[in-house]
C-alpha cells in the first residue's frame, strides 16, 4: 500500500548541552493523518527533540523538513506560524479569562482596531463544534476540570495559524493525560482521533502504555539519545516496547514483592506519638522499625505528604513528640531530623529538591556538606570517590559529575536526589512520590533499591499514588482518608489493592 | 566558520566577555593618551594610568567582592556606601581626637573601632533579612538611607581632617614601589576566595541562592549563611571606608562612598553573576570592578565634557550588558552565522515505511 509523503522529516539531529549529548543523529519522520508516539526512558531525548522542533533549542546538526522544504525555527513563535503547535503537560492559559478568550489570546479578531468580541466568541463557538466538545465558550476557563482545560489548551493550538485548524500539520501533545482520569482520557482521544482524520499529524508523549496501545498508530523509540527503532504499534507488543526501552529485559518487579513479604524487620527505630499539625494532618502515632518499609496509601491530598514533612521537621509539629532511637528529636527545623539520621525527598523535585545551577556532584554532596558545615569541606579525593561510586550505584545518566543538574531528565534527577541522601547514611528514608513523572525503566530500578536498602537495615517511609507500588515494597502500609491516619495494615498476601481502596473508602480496616 | 574547539573553550569561558570588555576599553585610550600603557618610576614609586586605576578602583573592588556574595545568596546590599561613610568618620574622629596621631596603638585602635562598626551595620542588616524575613532591598535601605545621618553625627557635619602617617599608609601611601591599596585589595581578595572555594562556604552561598527552600529541606542553616555574607560585605565596605578616608586624610560624612553601591552592584553583574542569585565569580567582579573605574579613567582622558559624563558612562554600560546577554550576541552574531551555514540537503524522495518495514532491533 502507498503511504504518502511525510509531513514533517528530522535527518540526524544533533543536540548538545555542556557536557551532554542529549541527541546523537536521530531520525524522525511523521505522517499526515497518524498518531505517532514518541516513546524511551526518561533521558532518553524525547523532550529535547520536541524541543528542537518547536524551535525552543537550536539544532547542533541535521535538518528538518516541512512539507517538503528545509525549515529551522529560531522560536516557539516561528514554528508555530509553520504550523507545528505544541500542548504541554501544564496548562500554560488564563483560568480568570473566558473559553473563547484564552482560544483567541494573542490573535483577537478586529474591527476597526478594537477587539470584535461577537466575532471572538462565534469563531470560537465554532471551533469547539466542529471539534465535537460541548463547551460553553463563554464560562470562565477556571469554571471547568482541569481535564477540559487541557482539551480548550488543544483547541487554542490547532486554532492557531489562521483562525481555522487548516494551517495547524503538526500536533505536539507533551504527556497531556498524565493528570486526567479514565474518562477525560476518552475524551482526549476522542478529540485527537477526529483531529487525525482532519489530516492533522499528532505527535503523542506519554508514560502509559496502555494508552499508546489504544490511540496510536506508529511509534518511534529512543535510548539514551539515539533512535532504536520505528514501528507500526501493531506490530510491536509491550514486553517488546518496554525491552527496546529499557535495552534489556524485564526484571521481575514481583519477586520483590515475595521478597518484602517474608522478609523480617528490626527493633524500632522511630516513634512518632500524637504527632499533629492544624491545617495540615490530625495527630497520629506511628513506629517505624529499621528495616521496615511502610507504605503510605491514600487520596491525593489526604495527608500523606502533610504526615511525611512533620516527620522530617520541614512543617513544625504543633503537638506530639517524636523520638528516633529512643532520644526525643525537636522538629522544629530539617536540621533537627537530619541529625537524627532521617532523609527527605520531596514530591516536588524542582522546587525542593534540586538547585539546578549547579552541578551534579555539587548535588549530590549537598546533604553531607551541610551535616558537615561550612568550615569542613569534604576533602575533594573522599568526595570524588563518593559521587563516582553513587552515579555507577544509581546508574545516573550522563555519569558526568561536572554536568548542570538541570539538564538531566526527570528519572535521572530523582536519582541525584537519592545519591544526595543515601551519601549520607540515614536510618530512614522518606521518599515522596519517587517515582511520579519518571519512566518504567527507573521505576523498576528505584523500587528494587528501596528493597535492597531496607535489607542493609535503613528504614523506608514510602508514598506513591499508585497503590500496587505500595503493596508490593511496605511490610505495613498506613492508610490516609481527610488528613487522618485510619489504618496501619500489615502486608501479606490477602492484601489487594481492593482491599486498601475499601479502606480508604471507609475509613476502616476489618 | 573557524570555530576551532579552543576557541570555542574560550569564549565559553565566564570571564571572556568581561576580560574582553576591559581590553578594549584600554585599547580606546591610545590614540587619545599614546603612553597610556607606560609605567615610570618616580621616587621609587611606580607611576601610570594603569596603576592609577586600580589605586582609585581599590575601594569598589572590595565592596564589589563583599557585593558579590551577598547577590549569590539572592539578596543585595544598598547600605555599602553608608558604611564607607560610617566606617570613615568613626575612623577620623577617633583618630582625630589623639594626641599623637601618628602613634601605632591608636591607629590600630582608630582602625579596630571603625572596623566593628561596620560589623555591627553588616550584623543588623543580617539579621532584619535572615530573622525577620524582611525583603534585602528594604532591609538594607534602612542604613543607606540612617546610616550617613549617623556619619553626620559622628562627624558633627563637619569633615574631620586627620594628619597620621601611619593611617595615610592604607589608602595612600607605597609599598614595594606600589600603592599599599593594592597590597590590601588583593589580600581581601585572595581571603575570599579562600574562604568560599577552600571551604564549603561557596557551594552552600550558591545553593542558597539557588533554590532558598531546597537549601533548606537538605539542611543548610542558611540564616547564618545569609548573616555571614551580610557581615562579611560590611566589612568589606568597612575597609574601602578606611581606604577612601586614608586617601584624602578626611572624613566627610556626606560624599564618602557615594553611589558606591550602584557602582558595585554593577561591577558584580558585568563579572557574570545574577542578580538572581546561585553561581557567583569573585574573579568577575574584581574584572567587572576595573572595568568599571577604566570607564571612569576613559571619560577623563578622551575628554568627554563633564556635563555629559553619567550619559556617556551608562551608554558604555548598556553596550557590555547586551554583549554579554547570549539572547542578544545570538541575535547578532547569530543571524550572521545561519546565514553562512549551507542550506539543509533535501529529503530523499519517498522513503516512507510501509507497515512491514523490518525493526531495526531484534525484537524477542
Amino acid at each position: 500500500m502507498a503511504e504518502p509523503r511525510p509531513v514533517l522529516e528530522m535527518t540526524g539531529i544533533v543536540k548538545e548541552f555542556p557536557g551532554v549529548r542529549a541527541l546523537s543523529g536521530v531520525d524522525f519522520r511523521l505522517f499526515p493523518g497518524e498518531i505517532h508516539a514518541l516513546l524511551g526512558e526518561n533521558g532518553a531525548g524525547k523532550s529535547t527533540l520536541i524541543k528542537v522542533l518547536t524551535g525552543v533549542h537550536t539544532l547542533d546538526g541535521g535538518s528538518i523538513t516541512l512539507s517538503g522544504r528545509p525549515v529551522r525555527f529560531a522560536g516557539p513563535a516561528q514554528a508555530q506560524q509553520a504550523g507545528i503547535s505544541t500542548v504541554y503537560q501544564e496548562v500554560n492559559l488564563c483560568p480568570n479569562l473566558s473559553v473563547a478568550e484564552n482560544i483567541f489570546i494573542g490573535r483577537e479578531p478586529t474591527r476597526f482596531g478594537r477587539i470584535d468580541w461577537k466575532r471572538l466568541r462565534r469563531e470560537a463557538a465554532g471551533l469547539v463544534d466542529r471539534l465535537g466538545l460541548d463547551i460553553d465558550v463563554t464560562a470562565p476557563l477556571s469554571s471547568y476540570p482541569l481535564a477540559v482545560q487541557q482539551l480548550v489548551a488543544i483547541v487554542r493550538s490547532v486554532g492557531t495559524a489562521d483562525g481555522e485548524g487548516a494551517g495547524t500539520k503538526v500536533l505536539v501533545l507533551d504527556e497531556p493525560t498524565s493528570s486526567l482520569d479514565r474518562g477525560e482520557v476518552l475524551e482526549l482521544f476522542a478529540l485527537m482521533r477526529r483531529l487525525r482524520d482532519e489530516g492533522v499529524a499528532i505527535l503523542f508523549v506519554s508514560h502509559f502504555l496502555d494508552q499508546i496501545y489504544e490511540v496510536c498508530d506508529r511509534m518511534t523509540v529512543l535510548r539514551n539519545g539515539t533512535l532504536v527503532g520505528e514501528h507500526m504499534v501493531r506490530d510491536l507488543d509491550q514486553v517488546g516496547l518496554v525491552q527496546l526501552m529499557i535495552g534489556k529485559a524485564l526484571g521481575q518487579l514481583d519477586e520483590l514483592h515475595e521478597h518484602q513479604l517474608h522478609a523480617d524487620v528490626g527493633e524500632p527505630l522511630l516513634e512518632a506519638e500524637g504527632v499533629g499539625r492544624a491545617g495540615g494532618i490530625e495527630p497520629f502515632d506511628l513506629e517505624i522499625k529499621k528495616g521496615e518499609v511502610i507504605g503510605l496509601a491514600g487520596l491525593l491530598g489526604s495527608g500523606r505528604t502533610e504526615l511525611a514533612r512533620l516527620l522530617f521537621g520541614a512543617d513544625q509539629p504543633d503537638s506530639g513528640k517524636v523520638t528516633v532511637g529512643g532520644k526525643e528529636v525537636a522538629m522544629s527545623a530539617p536540621n533537627d531530623a537530619i541529625g537524627a539520621g532521617v532523609a527527605f525527598c520531596s514530591e516536588n523535585r524542582k522546587t525542593e529538591g534540586l538547585i539546578p545551577d549547579l552541578t551534579v556532584r555539587e548535588n549530590i554532596i549537598l546533604a553531607l556538606q551541610a551535616a558537615r558545615g561550612w568550615t569542613r569541606p569534604i576533602p575533594t579525593a573522599q568526595r570524588d570517590e563518593l559521587v563516582a561510586k553513587y552515579i555507577a550505584a544509581l546508574d545516573i545518566r550522563p555519569a558526568n559529575p561536572e554536568a548542570r543538574v538541570g539538564q538531566l531528565s526527570g528519572g535521572n534527577q530523582q536519582k541525584v536526589l537519592l545519591a544526595r541522601w543515601l551519601i549520607t547514611r540515614p536510618q530512614l528514608l522518606i521518599l515522596d512520590e519517587p517515582t511520579r513523572g519518571i519512566d518504567i525503566g527507573a521505576k523498576a530500578e528505584i523500587q528494587k533499591l528501596v528493597v535492597s536498602l531496607s535489607e542493609e537495615g535503613m528504614a523506608v517511609l514510602y508514598i506513591a499514588a499508585e497503590l500496587e507500588e505500595v503493596l508490593r515494597l511496605s511490610h505495613t502500609i498506613g492508610v490516609l482518608r481527610d488528613r487522618k491516619l485510619v489504618a496501619r495494615i500489615a502486608n501479606g498476601p490477602e492484601i489487594t489493592p481492593t482491599r486498601i481502596l475499601e479502606t480508604i473508602a471507609s475509613g476502616e480496616h476489618q | 566558520m573557524t570555530t576551532t574547539p579552543r576557541w570555542r573553550a574560550l569564549t565559553h569561558h565566564h570571564l571572556f566577555w568581561p576580560v574582553a570588555v576591559l581590553v578594549v576599553l584600554l585599547l580606546v585610550n591610545i590614540p587619545f593618551t599614546p603612553d597610556f600603557f607606560s609605567i615610570k618610576m618616580t621616587d621609587g614609586h611606580l607611576y601610570g594610568s594603569l596603576v592609577s586605576i586600580v589605586l582609585f578602583g581599590s575601594p569598589l573592588i572590595l565592596v564589589a567582592v563583599g557585593m558579590t556574595l551577598v547577590i549569590a545568596t539572592g539578596g543585595i546590599d544598598l547600605s555599602v556606601g553608608a558604611v564607607v561613610a560610617i566606617t570613615g568618620a568613626l575612623t577620623c574622629a577617633h583618630l582625630s581626637e589623639q594626641a599623637d596621631q601618628n602613634a601605632l596603638s591608636g591607629v590600630f585602635t582608630a582602625l579596630a573601632i571603625g572596623l566593628a562598626a561596620a560589623v555591627v551595620c553588616g550584623l543588623w542588616n543580617g539579621f532584619l533579612v535572615a530573622r525577620m524575613g524582611i525583603q534585602p532591598i528594604i532591609a538594607t535601605l534602612i542604613i543607606m538611607v540612617a546610616g550617613r545621618g549617623v556619619a553626620q553625627l559622628i562627624t558633627d557635619g563637619q569633615i574631620i581632617t586627620v594628619s597620621s602617617e601611619p593611617y595615610k599608609l592604607i589608602g595612600g601611601g607605597y609599598w614595594l614601589t606600589l600603592p599599599f591599596s593594592i597590597f590590601v585589595v588583593l589580600a581581601v581578595v585572595a581571603v575570599t576566595a579562600l574562604l568560599t572555594r577552600r571551604t564549603a562556604l561557596g557551594l552552600l552561598v550558591e545553593s542558597v541562592g539557588g533554590n532558598a527552600e531546597a537549601s533548606r529541606l537538605v539542611g543548610i542553616r542558611s540564616r547564618r549563611i545569609k548573616i555571614m555574607v551580610y557581615v562579611f560585605c560590611a566589612l568589606c565596605a568597612g575597609i574601602a571606608g578606611l581606604m577612601i578616608s586614608s586617601n584624602t586624610s578626611a572624613a566627610d560624612g556626606n560624599n564618602a562612598g557615594l553611589w558606591i553601591e550602584l557602582d558595585a552592584i554593577l561591577a558584580v553583574v558585568i563579572g557574570g553573576t545574577a542578580l538572581t542569585g546561585g553561581r557567583f565569580s569573585i574573579g568577575g567582579t574584581v574584572v567587572g570592578a576595573l572595568v568599571i573605574q577604566t570607564l571612569t579613567t576613559t571619560i577623563y582622558t578622551i575628554g568627554v565634557p563633564t556635563q555629559t559624563n553619567l550619559v556617556f558612562k551608562a551608554a558604555v554600560v548598556i553596550v557590555v550588558c547586551l554583549m554579554q546577554s547570549p539572547k542578544f550576541r545570538a541575535k547578532v552574531f547569530g543571524a550572521k552565522r545561519a546565514a553562512q551555514q549551507p542550506p539543509a540537503p533535501a529529503a530523499p524522495a519517498d522513503t516512507a515505511p510501509t507497515a512491514d518495514a523490518a525493526p531495526k532491533l531484534e525484537v524477542s
